[in-house]
């Protein structure tokens, strides 16, 4: 799209062009907006327009807003946060932070372009923000080689905005609670300053989705947890003794063999040691060969069980996910256009496919709805029922849940699993009824769980 | 080494393998792809090329980074020491340094000065990506690959609306892989070695571990059978027939001695399975109609192997095969002990290999009646899921006598439809034409008018009637020809995907225009 121009003009441009870049080509100030350079934001920012959102009011201060004081946080400097963060500092965005726990592996580096390999075994947040603020001038992007888990409330009070590249769906409730936690009410009217809107993008293969999330307003990650269908595991049977499949003789080699034969000491399985895959495909091999089965390969070895170190992934959903997130950042930020309201849905396996569509707040949400969960058991029930329903059920698919109350005033744990001499403490307490533990209708139990930052309440309501 | 370098590329590409295997990425790798235009949505295109594995491609763009100011450094793949230097060029070094196993090239030049000084240059790729060209240009290159038989590309990004254009002849797939495929069983025509090998299965002289331990193929063959002799030959059709053959299977479930029936979860998959079950083994539509063409039922020496193969199967389904396709060969996992799931499933392997063979010997005979070697690839595996693309070209959706107006007008009678971006598109090319320039890239009121010209030309030409209403002039005025990084990146991903389709032949592609509306997180395949 250049015009038609005398090469002498078109030299003489370039040549001033050049100049002003090199005055302040730093990284460091904001003093290199050379004339032009956000041109193309500007538009959206400067003109008005008739599908703007409504609060929407052309001006040159959104772009000084995006460029000085918009705070913009990135979970995740994987498939998904490489994108992001060239997108939104390619929009103008500068002062971002990323999170991620993760070190950089060779199997990143099909999609995660920030990455060399050079970088392997380097943290990822780290890299990631070096090459940003290389590459594109002015861009402050602030990395954190921490979990999520690692930061308060201090922490993420400070971001106007949260966009999630993760990877994994515990990591996303706990997010969601946290954010869900800053949530202010006076007199049980929701403070709208206190809404950090949250951006969760997800892909798998070939499928991605985009969601908006403002916490407390519209439906949350636990709101639509029906949406994640618990995993597929095996039957212990069909692994000790009845194996059909390779999966279940490579199964059977690492939840059985590999803790009775400690090929490399005490040390667990590490799915990135090849030598541990190597010991595994063998045993699996043999395996397969008693009972007649083929198809054990070393991929299929390495792949098991399916995980998150696993899921096949490629460059382009990953881009397009991303991309779709970035520009909700952007509406939300200047309020250009009316945000996603708020599940877009993409599959390009067949053609290209997106779905957009209001996914549903849930009137009791575990996570959102401030309202008490109901536990329905008869006072006959043992704990392990409560437990197995804690984890077992749809809408709460807890991991690990600790389960406390209040017994005659004083504080009581019923049942801790993460740490070793409590739940040994509190194992028996699992064969008891409800009854047998003092608990009444009515009584209030508090859940805590890796899904979410705060204790659940959950109230006993007893059946006949 | 070579085995080093082999196992760590294995380990780079081993998220994506999953998904197209080493065949499709031996395609990906070597295939020669061309992009015209190396701006953010173009350089955002091949970026995902790139890393996926592509060795090598062709860049061109004739114009100097740095002459339109607006343009540095909204592209990824430009830096402050692009300034001064060929777009490609820059573009290129960059691209390139994302993988250490690829490099590209790039050439200095307009794609019609390059039509101009050689028609055949785009005749060697495999895939041509022309992003942001001027209409004349893409009708011009549009022909010229469209009678070379190369597939062309066409992206845009254009304020915060995405364009794709597929412009290809005839693209075969041969794997699509579906989401949801039913599962191949044969159950409402049991094959003469299945017979037999239920044959073999008395279920009411099993003890309980075996009785519990039988797969409920056998279980649900097993009482079709019983099923069918009393019900003179008609298996259960509708759902009070179906339920009443549920109920039978559960009839069949081991009682203890209080006559409580028994824990059989392999029972419950069979009745959980009935509806599936008996679905009637057939033909698919799409494969009965790729049957039907003219290049399966014509094979001569200049016939691609897809049409050969797939007339083998034709051939096979006509004979040994009677009425039905190859088998595919694969059970789902079923509760079952190992002896008993293995044998069941070695009974379909062992007639879907019989099947191949049958195919191979047409294929023989076909390629020797015309004198023809090829090679052989899983086309029986798949045989339900050939698919056959064929686009429209740009001359016939361009051209006044076949423009698609039922598709245009049908359209446009929803208010929500994406097809106004399509007209829209259409006449702010017409406004490049008219005034070298885009509408609003420097003052938007004055240029609204004449937009509103070019559309009413536009529809006028095409004897188009439909309304567009003045709020999409002005927005489009507004875009000011604007490419918003993150509308480009999501062309990028989109349009990379697409040509990894083309490349390797496996999934489907979009036909023939996509556009992407990122203000409402919306979007359409429009046939055009």
């Amino acid at each position: 799209m250049a015009d038609a121009e005398e090469p002498e003009k078109k030299r003489r441009r370039i040549e001033d062009l050049t100049e002003k870049m090199a005055v302040d080509g730093g990284h460091k100030d904001g003093g290199c907006d050379w004339d032009g350079r956000w041109n193309h934001v500007r538009k959206f920012l400067e003109r008005p327009g008739p599908f703007t959102h409504p609060d929407f009011e052309p001006s040159t201060e959104s772009l000084q807003f995006l460029l000085e004081t918009c705070k913009i946080l990135v979970i995740g400097a994987g498939g998904l946060g490489c994108e992001l963060l060239k997108n939104l500092a390619l929009f103008g965005f500068r002062l971002i932070h990323v999170v991620d726990m993760d070190i950089i592996d060779l199997s990143n580096l099909n999609r995660q372009f920030l990455f060399r390999p050079k970088d392997v075994g380097r943290a990822k947040a780290d890299v990631a923000a070096d090459f940003i603020n290389r590459r594109i001038p002015g861009c402050k992007v602030v990395p954190h080689f921490k979990k999520i888990q690692d930061f308060d409330e201090s922490f993420y009070r400070q971001f106007h905005i949260i966009v999630c590249g993760l990877d994994s769906i515990i990591a996303r409730r706990w997010m969601n609670g946290m954010l869900i936690s800053l949530l202010s009410y006076e007199d049980g009217v929701l403070d709208p300053s206190s809404i950090i809107p949250l951006i969760d993008g997800g892909t798998e293969g070939f499928k991605g989705n985009a969601r908006v999330i403002l916490p407390g307003m519209t439906a949350c990650i636990d709101c639509t947890l029906e949406l994640y269908p618990p995993q597929i595991n095996f039957p212990m049977c069909t692994i000790a003794s009845m194996p059909r499949l390779p999966e279940h003789c490579i199964e059977y080699v690492r939840i059985l063999q590999w803790p009775k034969e400690k090929p490399f000491g005490d040390t667990s399985l590490d799915g990135d040691s090849p030598e541990h895959i190597q010991w595994v495909f063998e045993r699996a091999q043999e395996r397969a060969a008693e009972f007649n089965i083929t198809g054990v390969t070393y991929r299929l070895t390495q792949g098991e069980p399916v995980n998150k170190e696993t899921i096949p992934a490629v460059a382009s959903t990953n881009a397009v996910i991303a991309a779709a997130c970035a520009t909700e950042v952007f509406k939300i930020a200047t309020s250009a256009y009316i945000p996603l309201n708020n599940y877009l849905v993409f599959n390009d396996v067949d053609g290209l496919y997106t779905y957009t569509f209001e996914a549903e707040r849930k009137e009791n949400c575990s996570a959102c709805s401030q309202v008490p969960q109901d536990l329905q058991f008869p006072p006959s029930a043992k704990l392990q029922e409560v437990l197995e329903y804690l984890t077992e059920n749809a809408s709460l698919q807890m991991k690990s849940p600790a389960i406390t109350t209040t017994l005659e005033g004083k504080n009581k744990t019923l049942y801790l699993q993460s740490v070793k001499s409590i739940e040994e403490r509190t194992r028996p307490n699992l064969c008891k009824t409800l009854k047998e533990l003092g608990l009444s209708d009515g009584q209030e139990l508090a859940v805590a769980d890796v899904t979410t930052p705060q204790t659940v309440l959950f109230k006993l309501n007893f059946t006949a | 080494t070579m085995a080093a370098t082999k196992t760590s590329k294995e380990q780079k590409y081993d998220r994506q393998l999953r998904l197209w295997g080493d065949h499709g990425q031996e395609t990906l790798e070597n295939a020669h792809v061309c992009l015209i235009n190396a701006i953010a949505t173009g350089t955002e295109i091949l970026k995902n090329l790139v890393l996926p594995g592509k060795q090598t491609w062709l860049c061109a763009d004739h114009n100097v980074a740095g002459t339109d100011e607006s343009i540095i450094l909204i592209d990824f793949f430009l830096s402050s020491d692009s300034i001064g230097k060929n777009r490609a060029q820059a573009a290129t070094e960059l691209l390139q340094e994302l993988n250490s196993d690829v490099s590209g090239n790039f050439v200095e030049e307009s794609p019609d000065k390059l039509l101009d000084d050689n028609p055949e240059f785009f005749h060697r790729f495999t895939i041509v990506i022309g992003v942001q060209l001027p209409e004349s240009t893409c009708l011009r290159l549009g022909s010229v690959l469209w009678h070379a038989s190369v597939p062309f590309l066409v992206c845009k990004t254009y304020g915060f609306i995405g364009y794709m254009r597929l412009v290809v002849q005839e693209h075969t797939v041969i794997e699509s892989h579906p989401d949801n495929a039913l599962e191949d069983l044969r159950l409402d025509q049991p094959f003469a070695e299945f017979k037999s090998h239920i044959q073999s299965y008395d279920l009411d002289s099993m003890d309980k571990k075996d009785h519990s331990h039988t797969p409920w193929i056998i279980i649900v063959a097993k009482y079709l059978e019983k099923w069918l002799s009393e019900h003179n030959c008609q298996p259960p059709k509708n759902y009070k027939e179906k339920e009443a053959f549920r109920q039978f299977i559960r009839e069949g479930i081991l009682k203890n001695e209080n006559g409580i029936p028994e824990d059989e979860e392999n029972f419950e998959e069979a009745i959980k399975n009935v509806n599936t079950a008996l679905n009637p083994t057939k033909i698919p539509s799409a494969v009965e109609d790729l049957f039907n063409n003219e290049q399966c039922n014509n094979i001569t020496s200049q016939t691609p192997s897809f049409w050969v193969m797939l007339r083998a199967v034709k051939e096979f389904v006509h004979n040994e095969g009677n009425g039905s396709l190859p088998l595919r060969g694969t059970i789902p996992d079923m509760i079952a002990d190992s002896q008993k799931f293995i044998n069941l499933q070695n009974v379909y392997r062992k007639k879907a290999i019989q099947d191949v063979a049958g195919v191979s010997k047409h294929v023989e005979s076909l390629l020797q009646s015309v004198g023809k070697v090829c090679f052989q690839f899983p086309l029986c595996k798949n045989a339900s899921f050939l698919r056959v693309v064929r686009c429209r070209s740009l001359a016939e959706e361009y051209s006044v006598d076949s423009v698609n107006k039922d598709e245009i007008t049908s359209c446009m009678d929803s208010p929500d439809s994406e097809m106004v971006f399509y007209l829209m598109l259409r006449a702010v090319d017409r406004f490049y034409q008219r005034h070298s320039r885009y509408p609003g890239v420097y003052q938007v009121e004055e240029d609204i008018s004449r937009l509103k010209l070019c559309v009413n030309s536009l529809l006028q030409e095409y004897s188009l009637n439909v309304n567009i209403k003045d709020d999409y002039i002005h927005e489009f005025c507004r875009y000011g020809a604007a490419e918003p990084h993150t509308v480009a990146a999501f062309l990028g991903g989109s349009a990379a995907q697409e040509a990894v389709k083309l490349i390797s032949h496996q999934f489907v592609p979009f036909n023939n225009t996509f556009i992407y509306n990122a203000m409402s997180q919306t979007s359409a395949t429009l046939h055009l």
